[in-house]
């Protein structure tokens, strides 16, 4: 008996280690949901501003993004553009703030993924800042009042983005 | 530079072909293996070496491969459009292939196969009854690492739509510490799975006597060189790269690191005890699954995510991989050393607290606490978020203040261990060894407060160092002597003393190369000069003897990046010696400018200098100036290290010639 027990002796450990896959040390939530999203001055690629002003009433889909963020930009692209063609017309404004990149490759991956949705250069990586922006890609969600709802650190899903808008559509209806 | 399309067609399939196919004959050989084992079927483990030397070829072929890949730029290959783009340099897209985590398993997995071509090459007519079962459970550790190659982290999975450029190597890896470190810490890793798999056969063939540890001396000593270096390498890296002027800082990826080669001080030590004394059996057979299984942690604590360090990669499934493979070593060696556990009764005895073989298990002791120390420093946040649901970690000062008092006992052992003798020290021996060390110890320790140093660790490593230094000059000189008298010169007597007992001497050169390394933390860690400020165009920084003049900056463009290098005038005493260059790196895929550390090494100190923020005109910029006392010790202790690995390790004269 006493022999099985040094072998099992080490399944504590095990276990510890093992629920802290659970665990993510670098999650830490933004202080910024549920608080008014901050103001932004957007020049776009193709011409023309864009501001915080303009999303009044609408709900936004806020994604920061670079070209040489492999593989979770060049993931979530699509999904993007494919959702920003499924709700624009329910209210939802997509907003694609390109920062740390250079202009002809932001160009170059707007191309490749043909990317309808204003899209412009954080060059100074003021509006990065004021949302608290860590890495690419992050994408905030922003209701109707224009408060900060929800943020979400990497690749965004489908199902993810589609259950975040329908919850925030629902949300203005009532 | 291109590949035609044909090449990128193929070779990625090529690659993930080799990976599993050698998976394959891996799992074959540890199970024919195995198998011509316990019939006694030398055509089985026959075959089964066939394997293994299949699984070292196509290996191989997947490093060649993934080189080729990271050479062409072909970045339909996934990892290579990770971690490498149009601007790298060549080096660095050679070395690229273990800058993150798919990369450096296959290094790992190649390094493992390799150890195993060795092992055949060397025991395969002479290894006797256990031969068979090293092979086999050499081939599962490679059978494991395939398995990651194979699922969790295919090296060679692509990427659509292919990006027109790929992402880069972090910045920070480009250094050629980047091609140093990491060869020498996984060769270190990677080189204790052959003592294990040695020690876990003679677990299994019941043959416990202490031929194993005599077999696996040599491995021992080597994997544990490699993975000294590959620490050291590492703090030499970090110190003149991150720019924060220091070279540890107790970050769990290099705990993680430290704890095996923490076991392994102990392991190599504690064998000496076995050898000679056929005691501490089981102990020993503990170290060696212990460092085993804590290389592999350190591996799961890197890969898997579960603690921040600046050393993490992506997260990834991995860990659930390395944590099973873990699971599987601890409970399958331990029940192992369960069952033996009535053959592994020790024969000696202790006889007297002073003694040889007290002092090697007091140094044992103290080396394993500072092991566990480390090691619950480390999954500290883990403990504290599970119990109490906070995220809370510990910094340095709690492993500062643990192990130092711990690492001075180990000094003090250092020189008392080797001298004193085996059973029981005579009170004249005692004596006659160690009265003139402590009078030169405590009497260089009075020097120096004397000389106006304070401080009180200060004084004891210092004391410390030259009583330890001073044991080994003692016990050299009177071997030495006996040789003359029997008519050699000097020199040669001093050169036959030291190639006639070469592990001895090899350990002297080896603690001496520590002393040094002790030396030069100490004089780093308490003398350090810092100072931080912002200066205009002509004016100087003060630190120490030293005026540093700002002369202007100036930005130019690189490969991959855009660099602005500052120009500062050295003056020492008010001559000028010297201009040095300190500079920003930015990176388009960074969000923080990189530093470019710019130092004078000298033997006594380095004057340091790191870029901070500056203004658009080149008028003003910001300079953090460090004076770090005698960090090069550390790098010159590592170099005596290699010295004394390598007299250690050379072959047995005494046995040679009987």
């Amino acid at each position: 008996m006493k022999k099985i027990l040094v072998p099992l002796s080490i399944i504590p450990l095990l276990a510890l280690l093992a629920w802290g896959f659970r665990t993510d040390p670098k999650a830490i939530p933004s202080p910024l949901v549920g608080k008014p999203a901050p103001p932004f001055k957007l020049q776009l690629f193709d011409g023309g501003n864009l501001s915080l002003e303009e999303l009044r009433g609408k709900v936004g889909v806020l994604n920061f993004w670079a070209s040489w963020c492999y593989p979770a930009c060049y993931e979530e692209a699509p999904i993007l553009e494919a959702g920003w063609l499924e709700y624009r017309d329910r209210g939802v404004l997509f907003i694609g703030v390109n920062i740390q990149d250079t202009e002809p490759k932001a160009r170059e991956f707007l191309r490749l993924f043909n990317h309808t949705f204003p899209n412009g250069p954080d060059p100074r990586g003021l509006i990065s800042v004021d949302y608290g922006v860590y890495g690419v890609p992050e994408t905030f969600f922003i209701d109707r009042k224009g408060m900060m709802r929800a943020k979400h650190v990497g690749a965004v899903t489908e199902p993810l983005l589609r259950q975040k808008l329908e919850e925030l559509l629902k949300d203005g209806e009532k | 530079m291109g590949l035609t399309p044909l090449a990128k067609e193929v070779i990625p399939e090529i690659g993930y072909a080799a990976t599993a196919v050698a998976f394959g004959l891996a799992l074959y050989g540890v199970g024919a293996s195995a198998a011509g084992a316990y019939w006694k079927r030398p055509a089985l483990v026959e075959s089964a070496q066939n394997a293994a030397i299949g699984v070292f070829v196509l290996v191989t072929l997947c490093m060649l491969l993934l080189e080729y890949a990271f050479i062409f730029y072909d970045f339909s290959v996934r990892y290579v459009a990770m971690t490498t783009n149009r601007g790298t340099p060549l080096f660095y897209r050679i070395g690229g292939l273990w800058g993150a985590l798919e990369g450096s398993i296959v290094l790992w997995e190649w390094m493992v196969s390799l150890y195993t071509l060795l092992v055949i090459r060397w025991y395969r007519s002479r290894g006797g009854e256990g031969y068979p079962w090293v092979l086999s459970i050499l081939l599962g550790v490679s059978a494991f690492f395939l398995l990651v190659m194979t699922i969790p982290a295919p090296p060679f999975a692509r990427l659509t739509p292919i990006p027109p450029d790929g992402r880069g190597l972090n910045p920070l890896l480009e250094d050629t510490g980047m091609v140093t470190h990491p060869i020498f810490l996984y060769l270190g890793f990677t080189g204790f799975t052959v003592p294990f798999a040695f020690a876990m056969a003679a677990l299994i063939t019941g043959r416990l006597t202490d031929e194993w540890i005599t077999t696996t001396r040599r491995w021992t000593i080597l994997a544990w060189y490699f993975l000294s270096m590959g620490l050291l390498i590492g703090g030499w890296w970090s110190y003149h790269v991150l720019g924060w002027g220091g070279y540890w800082a107790w970050d769990p990826v290099e705990n993680a690191a430290f704890m095996p080669w923490l076991t392994a001080t102990a392991f190599l030590h504690s064998v000496m005890i076995q050898e000679r004394r056929r005691m501490l059996r089981v102990w020993n057979l503990t170290l060696i699954v212990l460092t085993f299984s804590l290389t592999q942690f350190g591996t799961f604590l890197t890969r898997s995510g579960i603690i921040g360090s600046v050393h993490s990669f992506t997260q990834s499934s991995i860990g659930i991989f390395f944590l099973s493979f873990i699971g599987v070593v601890l409970l399958f060696s331990l029940s192992l050393l369960a069952w033996r556990g009535e053959k592994l009764r020790a024969q000696g005895e202790l006889d007297s607290l002073i003694s040889r073989e007290s002092a090697f298990l007091l140094n044992n002791l103290l080396l394993v606490a500072v092991a566990f120390t480390v090691f619950l420093g480390t999954i500290f946040p883990l403990i504290a978020e599970a119990v109490r649901g906070t995220k809370m970690s510990v910094g340095t000062p709690f492993f500062n203040r643990v192990t130092i008092p711990l690492f001075l006992a180990l000094i003090f052992l250092m020189g008392v261990g080797p001298l004193i003798a085996w059973r029981r020290a005579s009170s004249a021996a005692l004596r006659r060894h160690f009265l003139w060390p402590l009078v030169i110890g405590i009497g260089g320790a009075a020097i120096f407060f004397l000389l106006g140093i304070r401080q009180t660790l200060a004084l004891l490593a210092f004391g410390l160092a030259l009583f330890v230094t001073s044991t080994m000059v003692v016990d050299f000189t009177k071997g030495t002597r006996a040789r003359m008298k029997t008519g050699e010169g000097l020199l040669m007597a001093m050169t036959r003393l030291a190639l006639r007992q070469n592990r001895r001497y090899g350990g002297f050169v080896v603690h001496l190369g520590v002393l040094l390394v002790l030396v030069g933390i100490t004089g780093s860690q308490l003398f350090a000069l810092h100072t931080e400020t912002t200066v205009a165009l002509g004016e100087e920084v003060r630190i120490g003897r030293y005026a540093l003049r700002f002369q202007g900056l100036q930005a130019t463009e690189e490969s991959n990046h855009f660099k602005v290098t500052g120009r500062f005038v050295v003056f020492n005493n008010r001559h000028p010696v010297a201009e040095m260059f300190p500079a920003k790196k930015f990176y388009p895929q960074e969000q923080q400018p990189i530093a470019h550390v710019a130092y004078r090494s000298g033997l006594f100190e380095d004057l340091y200098l790191v870029m901070g923020d500056f203004t658009r005109d080149g008028q003003s910029a910001t300079v953090r100036a460090m004076v770090n006392p005698l960090v090069s010790w550390i790098w010159i202790g590592g170099l005596v290290l290699t010295l004394g690995a390598a007299l250690a390790i050379l072959p047995d004269y005494r046995r040679a010639a009987s």
